[in-house]
């Protein structure tokens, strides 16, 4: 079965149609990355994913995992497996962060029939789960992203993930903003998620975050059409000829069927 | 014009009526003076109304039509009628109900040496000389007809005195409760809390029901923070919502004394809550933090006059509020820094939070600055609760209601934070996780129309 499968989605905001009939099938195991330029409807795909409801879904389906994902509350979604790495971070004053990822991690536990976990159990996994992604434990005693730098945000956002195990982990621009150093330990906490249980979907505005999470399909999105599919060299054919070159291209067949 | 003036004479007379009913033995003369003298003021102004400057934003005229009686016969309470009320942790406490010190439900306990904790009736029967004199020495009856009433009607409440250098240990917990009332009852407790130098103590004095009815709770404290003193004061109002409260206290600080006053109004159906420090020595230090949270038609006042009398003092206010429903919240913050408080440093923020489209907050600070080095700011926010914070929290698999619940205790624990570690303070902690818990059950998302303002200026 596979885990993600999208069809003719169309989605509006305001009352502007952005997404316009999205085809796209993601198996466990596999990484597919949307390019595209700004504009065209990738963070709307991803929020519509993750289930917000400004995002009004006005034809299509979404089947995940053989339930209808659009049906589901976000908190639903998550519970069910889907983690959407925020391109913009929410700060949280007054939440601690340990609290906070101990509260979600047992939610989701408590919606897979699973025991809560009490601060001793919780401590040490997410203390391994900091040291992937290199950052201070210091940070977790503060509310969630308050006083964060963007790359600490960033890092937070895989974190997350790394603490919630998601079946499908959607990446909106966690590039963004990131330098070189800050994008290596990104990847790499990525990189060490991938499973054959676990799909990814990075939605990405650079080709930069390609070299370091190869993906196995690379699509790109123009005005809120999947336009091109294929292999990662469609990054770098991207990367070479500028999102101007994909203009009045016919769009492809379901990529991955 | 006619019709407000009659009101106003005929309800003076309803309390002269309870004025001269009330039996004055045992008390002393100098008592007797002083309560006569606030009567007599009381007489004069009447009750204040919309057009008084400090009552814009409030409007007592329920309380002006209703004819309320003082108190017969207190009923006769239980330990296990009280267990709703009841301290988490060891503490002095005293207990009143229906404004009569109840000795058999208090727990005084043996009280370190330095230390006075008994009802101001037994102190005032006895001719203390600390009660005679600093009772009635700072509350102002002459601007504030409220506590001109709960002078003239002085009869019982909490003593409490610390020497020098004395540290209680244990929080004093003052509870007030008001039981069933068949006709409209007033109550006017009235607290003197005398710290000398170099002591230190929490207070907490707390206001519940037992039963409903119409009842007003109009009470007075005198706190007296002597030099190097540290005393935190926690009033909490917990009434039932058709309760009227009027609470003011009065808080005189000498040299390098430093006060926290912490407020938490979660009940009561039209509140007042009145602060009014004085720094009258220098190096003083005032905290005077707040969270009030209203729902249905609950309306809930908060007035902080703040007086800078002397140099180097400083003063923060903060207040939030979470208003839900109908319920209308008022912050008025009035910092008055007098000619000789050169280097005051005072700040007031007040922060509120809607949650409907019908609740409703006026928020005024009022600075009056005859000093010229001083440092005053003041800033309000009005918002909602953060539509971005709510979706990112159910993103990662929290419940919508978890999740406001969360967004809620977040805001309030900015206030909790400023409390000092102590069982206190767990209980603040406690009492308004569980008034939260209510609100955030039932709060829907108020429209986007309203916008999220706020303002701050540097004088």
């Amino acid at each position: 079965m596979s885990l993600l499968e999208i069809k003719n989605l169309h989605a509006s905001v305001d009352g502007h149609e952005i997404l316009k009939g999205i085809n796209l099938t993601i198996n466990p195991g596999e990484v597919h990355s949307i390019m595209g330029p700004n504009g065209s409807g990738k963070s709307t795909l991803a929020q519509v994913l993750a289930r917000r409801q400004a995002y009004h879904v006005t034809a299509g389906s979404i089947n995940f995992l053989g339930k209808d994902l659009l049906e589901m509350k976000p908190e639903e979604a998550a519970c069910e497996g889907v983690f959407l790495a925020f391109q913009y971070p929410v700060e949280v004053p007054g939440i601690g962060n340990t609290y906070f990822m101990r509260s979600a991690l047992n939610a989701i536990r408590k919606h897979q029939g699973l025991d809560e976990m009490d601060a001793m159990d919780f401590l040490p996994m997410f203390r391994e789960k900091l040291k992937l992604l290199d950052m201070d434990e210091k940070l977790m005693n503060r509310s969630v992203n308050e006083g964060f730098s963007g790359g600490e945000k960033k890092r937070n956002e895989i974190l997350q993930m790394a603490v919630l195990q998601p079946r499908l982990a959607i990446l909106d621009e966690t590039d963004s903003g990131l330098d070189i150093d800050a994008l290596r330990i990104v990847a790499n906490g990525v990189n060490a998620l991938r499973s054959t249980e676990r799909g990814m979907l990075v939605v990405t505005h650079y080709q930069r975050l390609l070299n370091y999470i190869v993906p196995d399909f690379v699509h790109v999105l123009v005005d809120g059409r999947i336009v091109r599919s294929g292999g990662p060299e469609l990054a770098l054919e991207l990367e070479e000829k500028g999102y101007s070159w994909t203009e009045g291209a016919r769009q492809p067949e379901p990529a991955s069927a | 014009m006619r019709t407000s003036v009659s009101t106003a004479i005929a309800n003076v007379e309803s309390y002269l009526e309870a004025f001269t009913r009330l039996p004055r033995t045992a008390e002393p003369d100098w008592l007797k003076q002083l309560r006569e003298d606030a009567f007599a003021r009381f007489c004069q102004t009447g009750l204040p109304t919309t057009h008084d400057e400090d009552w814009r934003f409030t409007n007592v005229s329920a309380i002006a039509k209703t004819e309320f009686e003082l108190p017969v016969d207190p009923p006769q309470l239980s330990a296990a009628d009280l267990s709703a009320w009841k301290f988490p942790a060891s503490a002095i406490e005293l207990i009143f109900v229906d404004g009569q010190f109840a000795a058999e439900l208090s727990t005084i306990g043996s009280l370190p040496a330095g230390v006075q904790v008994s009802s101001l009736k037994e102190q005032n029967t006895k001719h203390s000389n600390a009660a005679k004199e600093q009772l009635g020495r700072y509350l102002n009856v002459e601007r504030d007809a409220f506590a001109a009433l709960n002078t003239a009607f002085i009869s019982d409440g909490a003593f409490v005195h610390v020497s020098r250098g004395v540290v209680v240990e244990v929080p004093i917990r003052l509870l007030f409760v008001s039981t069933q009332a068949a006709a409209p009852r007033m109550v006017h407790p009235r607290n003197l809390l005398v710290f000398d130098q170099e002591s230190q103590a929490t207070v907490i004095e707390e206001y519940v029901s037992l039963g409903g009815g119409t009842v007003l709770s109009n009470s007075a404290t005198e706190l007296v923070a002597g030099a190097n003193a540290t005393v935190s004061h926690y009033m909490i109002e917990r009434e039932h919502v058709d309760a009227f409260n009027i609470s003011t206290l009065r808080i005189q600080q000498e040299r390098s004394a430093n006060v926290a006053s912490h407020s938490l109004l979660l009940g009561g159906g039209l509140v007042r809550n009145n602060v009014h420090p004085v720094l009258a020595g220098e190096g003083g230090e005032c905290l005077i933090n707040g969270l009030f949270v209203g729902e249905g038609r609950q309306h809930l006042d908060n007035y902080m006059h703040v007086e800078h009398a002397s140099p180097h003092c400083s003063s923060r206010q903060f207040y939030n509020g979470i208003l839900d429903g109908h319920a209308h919240g008022v912050f008025h913050g009035r910092i008055v820094v007098h000619k000789d408080a050169q280097k005051t440093d005072a700040k007031q923020t007040n922060r509120n939070l809607l949650l409907s489209d019908d609740a409703q907050i006026d928020t005024k600070p009022q600075l009056e600055i005859y000093a010229d080095d001083v440092k005053c700011t003041h800033g309000a926010t009005i918002g909602q609760i953060d539509e971005n914070a709510l979706f990112y929290l159910r993103s990662r698999g929290i419940d919508e209601i978890s999740a406001r619940r969360l967004l809620l205790m977040a805001f309030a624990s900015e206030c909790l934070e400023r409390m000092a570690a102590g069982p206190a303070r767990d209980y603040s902690e406690r009492l308004i996780h569980e008034h939260l818990l209510k609100i955030a059950d039932h709060v829907t998302t108020a429209s986007a129309s309203v916008q999220n303002r706020s303002w701050e200026e540097v004088g």
